[in-house]
Protein backbone atom coordinates (compact mmCIF):
# COMPACT_ATOMS: atom_id res chain seq x y z
CA UNK A 1 0.00 0.00 0.00
CA UNK A 2 1.30 3.29 -1.22
CA UNK A 3 0.05 5.34 1.81
CA UNK A 4 1.92 2.70 4.51
CA UNK A 5 5.32 3.40 2.56
CA UNK A 6 4.71 6.80 2.40
CA UNK A 7 4.09 6.81 5.93
CA UNK A 8 6.89 4.78 6.87
CA UNK A 9 9.12 7.10 5.12
CA UNK A 10 8.04 9.60 6.58
CA UNK A 11 8.95 8.32 10.25
CA UNK A 12 12.05 6.75 9.68
CA UNK A 13 15.09 8.05 11.42
CA UNK A 14 17.69 9.11 9.31
CA UNK A 15 19.86 5.70 10.33
CA UNK A 16 23.93 5.12 10.11
CA UNK A 17 24.36 4.26 6.57
CA UNK A 18 26.19 1.33 7.48
CA UNK A 19 26.29 -1.14 4.68
CA UNK A 20 26.69 -4.70 5.46
CA UNK A 21 25.81 -8.21 4.68
CA UNK A 22 25.00 -11.47 6.47
CA UNK A 23 28.70 -12.69 7.38
CA UNK A 24 30.27 -9.39 8.14
CA UNK A 25 31.75 -8.74 11.61
CA UNK A 26 30.32 -5.12 12.65
CA UNK A 27 30.76 -2.82 16.24
CA UNK A 28 27.03 -1.80 16.88
CA UNK A 29 27.51 1.36 19.29
CA UNK A 30 24.61 1.09 21.23
CA UNK A 31 23.35 3.83 23.49
CA UNK A 32 22.04 2.68 26.78
CA UNK A 33 20.10 4.87 29.50
CA UNK A 34 20.82 4.31 33.08
CA UNK A 35 18.71 6.57 35.41
CA UNK A 36 19.08 9.60 33.72
CA UNK A 37 22.82 8.91 31.90
CA UNK A 38 23.71 7.55 28.85
CA UNK A 39 26.52 5.54 27.62
CA UNK A 40 27.62 3.65 25.05
CA UNK A 41 27.97 0.16 24.63
CA UNK A 42 29.80 -1.45 21.83
CA UNK A 43 28.57 -4.90 20.42
CA UNK A 44 30.87 -6.74 18.55
CA UNK A 45 30.70 -9.74 16.88
CA UNK A 46 29.09 -11.38 13.28
CA UNK A 47 26.23 -10.47 11.93
CA UNK A 48 24.17 -13.66 10.85
CA UNK A 49 20.88 -12.49 9.17
CA UNK A 50 19.41 -9.12 7.67
CA UNK A 51 15.74 -9.32 7.78
CA UNK A 52 13.49 -7.20 5.58
CA UNK A 53 15.38 -4.74 2.64
CA UNK A 54 17.66 -2.58 4.31
CA UNK A 55 15.46 0.37 3.50
CA UNK A 56 12.63 -0.45 5.27
CA UNK A 57 11.98 0.68 9.01
CA UNK A 58 11.02 -2.63 10.00
CA UNK A 59 14.65 -4.00 9.12
CA UNK A 60 16.19 -5.65 11.98
CA UNK A 61 19.46 -7.34 11.93
CA UNK A 62 21.08 -10.31 14.21
CA UNK A 63 24.67 -9.92 15.43
CA UNK A 64 25.86 -12.62 17.18
CA UNK A 65 29.14 -12.99 19.42
CA UNK A 66 30.77 -15.41 21.28
CA UNK A 67 32.07 -14.09 25.07
CA UNK A 68 33.98 -16.13 27.21
CA UNK A 69 33.01 -19.75 25.49
CA UNK A 70 28.96 -18.18 25.55
CA UNK A 71 27.52 -17.05 22.57
CA UNK A 72 25.26 -14.15 22.53
CA UNK A 73 23.19 -13.05 19.26
CA UNK A 74 21.14 -9.46 19.73
CA UNK A 75 18.58 -8.44 17.13
CA UNK A 76 18.74 -4.18 16.39
CA UNK A 77 16.70 -2.50 14.80
CA UNK A 78 18.81 -1.24 11.63
CA UNK A 79 16.93 2.25 12.04
CA UNK A 80 16.72 2.07 15.87
CA UNK A 81 17.72 5.81 17.06
CA UNK A 82 19.72 4.17 20.17
CA UNK A 83 21.98 3.38 17.64
CA UNK A 84 24.96 5.45 17.61
CA UNK A 85 26.76 3.99 14.75
CA UNK A 86 27.86 0.63 12.93
CA UNK A 87 31.16 -0.31 12.12
CA UNK A 88 32.59 -2.81 9.37
CA UNK A 89 35.43 -4.45 10.91
CA UNK A 90 35.66 -7.25 8.23
CA UNK A 91 33.81 -8.52 5.28
CA UNK A 92 33.39 -12.22 5.16
CA UNK A 93 32.95 -14.63 2.53
CA UNK A 94 29.77 -16.73 3.25
CA UNK A 95 27.56 -18.57 0.41
CA UNK A 96 24.17 -18.16 1.91
CA UNK A 97 22.08 -15.15 3.96
CA UNK A 98 21.32 -16.92 7.22
CA UNK A 99 24.72 -18.41 8.97
CA UNK A 100 22.38 -20.36 11.48
CA UNK A 101 24.90 -22.92 11.03
CA UNK A 102 26.62 -21.10 12.95
CA UNK A 103 25.19 -22.07 16.12
CA UNK A 104 25.98 -25.81 15.78
CA UNK A 105 29.18 -25.49 14.16
CA UNK A 106 32.40 -26.01 15.96
CA UNK A 107 36.24 -25.16 15.25
CA UNK A 108 37.30 -24.07 11.90
CA UNK A 109 34.00 -24.83 10.77
CA UNK A 110 32.79 -21.73 13.16
CA UNK A 111 34.94 -19.22 11.24
CA UNK A 112 34.07 -16.84 8.71
CA UNK A 113 36.40 -16.33 5.67
CA UNK A 114 37.02 -12.96 5.48
CA UNK A 115 36.18 -11.49 1.91
CA UNK A 116 38.47 -10.58 -0.53
CA UNK A 117 36.26 -7.22 -1.71
CA UNK A 118 36.90 -4.27 -3.55
CA UNK A 119 36.03 -1.41 -0.95
CA UNK B 1 -18.68 9.69 23.58
CA UNK B 2 -16.80 10.30 20.82
CA UNK B 3 -16.26 8.58 17.71
CA UNK B 4 -15.15 8.31 13.76
CA UNK B 5 -16.26 5.95 11.21
CA UNK B 6 -12.67 5.18 9.19
CA UNK B 7 -10.88 2.51 7.51
CA UNK B 8 -7.81 0.09 8.00
CA UNK B 9 -5.07 0.65 5.97
CA UNK B 10 -2.85 -1.90 7.27
CA UNK B 11 0.12 -2.25 9.62
CA UNK B 12 3.59 -1.12 10.44
CA UNK B 13 6.10 -0.10 12.93
CA UNK B 14 7.53 3.13 13.96
CA UNK B 15 9.91 4.41 16.39
CA UNK B 16 8.99 6.18 19.68
CA UNK B 17 10.57 8.54 21.76
CA UNK B 18 12.43 6.19 23.93
CA UNK B 19 13.63 4.57 20.21
CA UNK B 20 11.65 1.30 21.08
CA UNK B 21 10.00 0.07 18.01
CA UNK B 22 6.32 -0.02 18.79
CA UNK B 23 3.37 -1.84 15.97
CA UNK B 24 0.92 0.79 14.53
CA UNK B 25 -2.49 0.38 12.47
CA UNK B 26 -2.58 2.82 10.16
CA UNK B 27 -6.02 4.15 9.69
CA UNK B 28 -7.81 6.71 7.44
CA UNK B 29 -10.39 8.04 9.82
CA UNK B 30 -12.74 10.40 8.21
CA UNK B 31 -13.69 12.86 7.37
CA UNK B 32 -16.86 12.50 8.90
CA UNK B 33 -20.24 14.29 7.99
CA UNK B 34 -22.74 15.34 10.29
CA UNK B 35 -25.78 13.86 8.60
CA UNK B 36 -28.66 13.68 11.20
CA UNK B 37 -28.56 15.54 14.59
CA UNK B 38 -31.27 13.32 17.10
CA UNK B 39 -32.59 15.03 19.79
CA UNK B 40 -34.53 14.14 23.46
CA UNK B 41 -37.82 16.07 21.87
CA UNK B 42 -37.92 14.53 18.53
CA UNK B 43 -36.63 11.00 18.86
CA UNK B 44 -36.37 10.53 22.50
CA UNK B 45 -32.72 10.54 22.75
CA UNK B 46 -29.78 12.44 21.67
CA UNK B 47 -27.71 11.35 19.41
CA UNK B 48 -25.12 12.16 16.43
CA UNK B 49 -25.66 10.41 12.83
CA UNK B 50 -22.09 10.43 10.90
CA UNK B 51 -21.37 9.93 7.28
CA UNK B 52 -17.85 8.23 6.11
CA UNK B 53 -16.80 7.97 2.72
CA UNK B 54 -17.52 8.19 -1.11
CA UNK B 55 -20.87 6.54 -2.90
CA UNK B 56 -21.52 6.86 -6.58
CA UNK B 57 -24.77 8.28 -7.17
CA UNK B 58 -26.88 5.67 -8.75
CA UNK B 59 -26.19 3.50 -6.17
CA UNK B 60 -28.14 5.66 -3.82
CA UNK B 61 -31.91 4.84 -3.04
CA UNK B 62 -34.23 7.69 -3.25
CA UNK B 63 -35.65 7.43 0.27
CA UNK B 64 -31.35 7.98 1.49
CA UNK B 65 -31.17 10.87 -1.35
CA UNK B 66 -33.77 12.77 0.68
CA UNK B 67 -32.49 11.84 4.03
CA UNK B 68 -28.69 13.06 2.71
CA UNK B 69 -31.10 16.67 1.69
CA UNK B 70 -31.47 17.64 4.19
CA UNK B 71 -27.70 18.09 5.71
CA UNK B 72 -26.77 18.72 1.92
CA UNK B 73 -24.21 16.51 2.41
CA UNK B 74 -22.65 13.96 -0.28
CA UNK B 75 -23.78 10.44 -0.31
CA UNK B 76 -21.55 8.22 2.28
CA UNK B 77 -20.36 4.29 2.07
CA UNK B 78 -21.18 4.37 5.73
CA UNK B 79 -23.14 5.62 8.72
CA UNK B 80 -22.97 5.26 11.91
CA UNK B 81 -25.02 6.83 14.92
CA UNK B 82 -23.28 8.13 18.20
CA UNK B 83 -24.93 8.65 21.37
CA UNK B 84 -24.33 10.89 23.80
CA UNK B 85 -21.81 13.01 20.76
CA UNK B 86 -19.33 14.82 23.24
CA UNK B 87 -17.84 17.23 20.06
CA UNK B 88 -20.45 19.76 19.50
CA UNK B 89 -21.86 19.58 16.02
CA UNK B 90 -24.92 21.01 14.20
CA UNK B 91 -26.35 19.23 10.69
CA UNK B 92 -23.56 19.16 8.03
CA UNK B 93 -20.84 20.23 9.63
CA UNK B 94 -17.59 18.16 9.01
CA UNK B 95 -15.47 16.27 12.01
CA UNK B 96 -12.12 15.37 11.48
CA UNK B 97 -9.31 13.36 13.38
CA UNK B 98 -7.90 15.77 15.53
CA UNK B 99 -10.98 15.09 17.91
CA UNK B 100 -8.06 12.60 18.83
CA UNK B 101 -4.89 13.14 20.76
CA UNK B 102 -1.88 11.55 20.62
CA UNK B 103 -1.52 9.34 23.69
CA UNK B 104 -5.30 9.10 24.23
CA UNK B 105 -6.82 5.55 24.44
CA UNK B 106 -9.59 4.47 22.06
CA UNK B 107 -11.65 1.42 21.61
CA UNK B 108 -11.66 0.26 17.94
CA UNK B 109 -14.90 -1.32 16.19
CA UNK B 110 -14.13 -3.75 13.51
CA UNK B 111 -15.58 -6.99 11.61
CA UNK B 112 -12.92 -9.60 12.13
CA UNK B 113 -11.52 -11.30 8.96
CA UNK B 114 -13.50 -14.26 7.98
CA UNK B 115 -11.92 -17.21 8.42
CA UNK B 116 -14.52 -20.18 7.62
CA UNK B 117 -15.44 -23.34 9.12
CA UNK B 118 -12.47 -23.68 11.79
CA UNK B 119 -12.21 -26.40 14.55
CA UNK B 120 -12.61 -25.94 18.14
CA UNK B 121 -9.11 -25.21 19.28
CA UNK B 122 -8.91 -21.94 17.19
CA UNK B 123 -12.54 -21.18 17.49
CA UNK B 124 -12.68 -21.34 21.05
CA UNK B 125 -9.56 -21.90 22.59
CA UNK B 126 -9.82 -25.45 23.53
CA UNK B 127 -6.84 -27.50 23.85
CA UNK B 128 -7.10 -30.38 22.30
CA UNK B 129 -7.45 -33.96 23.82
CA UNK B 130 -4.70 -36.07 25.22
CA UNK B 131 -1.49 -36.50 24.34
CA UNK B 132 0.29 -36.59 21.02
CA UNK B 133 2.05 -39.89 21.52
CA UNK B 134 1.96 -42.86 23.47
CA UNK B 135 0.23 -44.69 20.78
CA UNK B 136 -2.75 -42.13 20.59
CA UNK B 137 -3.58 -40.74 17.39
CA UNK B 138 -6.11 -38.11 15.78
CA UNK B 139 -6.96 -36.61 19.11
CA UNK B 140 -4.93 -33.43 19.11
CA UNK B 141 -7.34 -31.09 18.20
CA UNK B 142 -10.88 -33.08 18.94
CA UNK B 143 -13.07 -30.74 21.38
CA UNK B 144 -13.55 -33.97 23.77
CA UNK B 145 -16.75 -34.47 25.91
CA UNK B 146 -20.05 -32.23 24.86
CA UNK B 147 -22.16 -33.40 28.08
CA UNK B 148 -23.29 -36.42 30.02
CA UNK B 149 -25.07 -39.69 29.06
CA UNK B 150 -28.67 -40.61 30.09
CA UNK B 151 -29.20 -37.79 31.91
CA UNK B 152 -29.80 -35.27 30.46
CA UNK B 153 -29.99 -37.01 27.29
CA UNK B 154 -29.43 -33.61 25.29
CA UNK B 155 -26.24 -31.35 24.35
CA UNK B 156 -26.99 -28.30 26.10
CA UNK B 157 -27.99 -25.01 24.10
CA UNK B 158 -25.05 -22.63 23.29
CA UNK B 159 -22.53 -25.66 23.70
CA UNK B 160 -18.96 -24.50 21.61
CA UNK B 161 -18.25 -26.42 19.11
CA UNK B 162 -16.84 -26.20 15.42
CA UNK B 163 -18.57 -23.77 12.98
CA UNK B 164 -17.84 -20.61 11.38
CA UNK B 165 -15.31 -18.31 12.54
CA UNK B 166 -14.09 -14.47 12.20
CA UNK B 167 -16.42 -12.11 10.48
CA UNK B 168 -18.01 -11.09 13.55
CA UNK B 169 -18.68 -7.01 15.05
CA UNK B 170 -15.20 -7.17 17.58
CA UNK B 171 -14.19 -4.62 20.13
CA UNK B 172 -11.04 -4.31 20.81
CA UNK B 173 -10.72 -1.36 23.86
CA UNK B 174 -7.74 0.66 25.30
CA UNK B 175 -5.57 0.70 22.36
CA UNK B 176 -3.77 3.82 22.42
CA UNK B 177 -3.49 6.48 19.43
CA UNK B 178 0.29 6.81 18.55
CA UNK B 179 0.08 9.42 16.11
CA UNK B 180 -2.44 11.83 14.25
CA UNK B 181 -2.02 13.09 10.88
CA UNK B 182 -4.78 15.66 10.63
CA UNK B 183 -3.61 16.78 7.12
CA UNK B 184 -3.65 13.29 5.57
CA UNK B 185 -6.74 12.36 7.74
CA UNK B 186 -4.51 9.55 9.37
CA UNK B 187 -4.39 8.15 12.62
CA UNK B 188 -1.88 5.27 13.52
CA UNK B 189 -2.94 3.57 16.43
CA UNK B 190 -0.84 0.80 18.52
CA UNK B 191 -1.78 -2.67 17.94
CA UNK B 192 -3.96 -4.54 16.01
CA UNK B 193 -7.05 -3.40 14.57
CA UNK B 194 -9.99 -6.13 13.31
CA UNK B 195 -10.60 -6.39 10.26
CA UNK B 196 -8.95 -6.60 6.68
CA UNK B 197 -6.94 -4.33 4.82
CA UNK B 198 -9.73 -2.06 3.12
CA UNK B 199 -12.35 -2.70 5.68
CA UNK B 200 -14.28 0.37 7.81
CA UNK B 201 -13.50 0.71 11.63
CA UNK B 202 -14.97 3.05 14.31
CA UNK B 203 -12.80 4.64 16.62
CA UNK B 204 -14.80 6.00 19.77
CA UNK B 205 -13.60 6.89 23.07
Amino acid sequence: MDIIKEIENEFRPDGTNAEFKAGDNVTVYYKIKEGTKERIQPFKGDVIQVRGKQSDIKCTFTVRKVSNGVAVERIFPLFSPNIEKIDVNKRGKVRRARLFYLRTAKGKAARIKEARRKK
Amino acid sequence: MKGLLGKKLGNTSIFNEEGKMIPVTVVELGPCYVTQIKTEESDGYDAVQLGFGDKKEKNVSKAMKGHYAKSKVDACAKLKEFKSYDVEVSLGDTVECDIFEEGETVNVVGVSKGKGFQGVVKRHGFHGVGDSTHGQHNRNRAPGSIGAASYPSRVFKGMRMAGRTGGDRTKVKNLTVVKVIKDRNIVLIKGAVPGSKGSYVIVEN
